[in-house]
């Protein structure tokens, strides 16, 4: 397998789409555009040789379904967010780390081993479920629900704060 | 082909027997990398995502030895030890210390 060369230009205008993105629903780019430019590289890189957009920092099986739990954003993105203030490649970073008052710094790998994926997969509840695997939390602004360990730190619908969200289910 | 006929190697000062195990896509990768040619240490590395078949086997089977959950970088010193992730100061010292 050998490495393509990706078109520097490419680069640039996914950086500017994600960058508007990520600050337009409350996330945000590592601001060291030089690691972050390499990773989005990568991405594009993954995206030409497994069809998709795997992440640049775990080993991608090349099977589709097996792997779209990495696909960037991957699932585990948000809650390494709350915990460490980043995602696992630091591609996403917290406000903290976003202004420069906090350098972003390796994280452990929150995606369980293969086999334990594949023991998740084959227990999945029915529906409805009987029992919530994540509470529900709403934005008291406009409403917005979203399952998660914890609310985001910012509304992604009208950006109101993380205190402004309640425990909902 | 081996795995073996599949390492890089980087000549440096620092001899001891460092083996990384990395993906040519990741950014702490990179920076393991640049790392331990700036501190001028004689290693060896391969990106396991550019292998294909019984090459990439083989190394998967050789990282889950030292880290079960088989992330990277995977950096095996002497054979006797592992540091998992770009953890600066630790690799530092295992360099300094050549072992």
């Amino acid at each position: 397998m050998a490495t393509k060369v990706v078109d520097p230009d490419r680069v640039e205008s996914l950086y500017r789409r994600l960058k508007k993105e990520a600050e337009g629903s409350g996330y945000h780019l590592n601001p060291d555009t030089d690691f972050t430019k390499l990773l989005l590289m990568s991405l594009l890189i993954n995206e030409e040789r497994y069809g998709y957009a795997a992440c640049p920092c775990r080993l991608a099986s090349g099977r589709k379904a097996d792997d779209l739990d990495i696909i960037c954003p991957c699932d585990y993105r948000d809650a390494d967010l709350a915990e460490y203030g980043s995602c696992y490649c630091a591609l996403y970073v917290s406000a903290e780390i976003a202004e420069g008052r906090k350098q972003a710094a390796p994280i452990p790998e929150r995606r369980p081993p293969e086999e334990k994926r594949r023991k998740a997969g084959a227990t999945a509840g029915g529906f409805p479920p009987t029992v919530l695997s994540y509470p529900v939390w709403r934005c008291k602004v406009c409403g917005y629900l979203c399952a998660r360990d914890d609310p985001p730190d910012t509304c992604p619908i009208c950006k109101a704060k993380k205190e402004r969200f309640e425990r909902f289910l | 082909m081996s795995l073996e006929s599949k390492m890089t190697h980087v000549a440096g000062a620092h001899k001891s027997n460092l083996v990384l195990y990395a993906l040519s896509t990741c950014g702490w990768c990179r920076k393991t990398k640049a790392l331990l040619q700036d501190l001028s240490a004689d290693y060896h590395y391969v990106d396991v995502d550019l292998l294909e078949g019984a090459e990439r086997e083989a190394a998967l089977e050789a990282i889950k030895k030292w880290n079960p959950a088989c992330s990277f970088p995977t950096l095996v010193i002497n054979g006797n030890r592992c540091i998992v992730g770009f953890k600066g100061e630790e690799i530092k010292e295992a360099v300094a210390r050549g072992n």
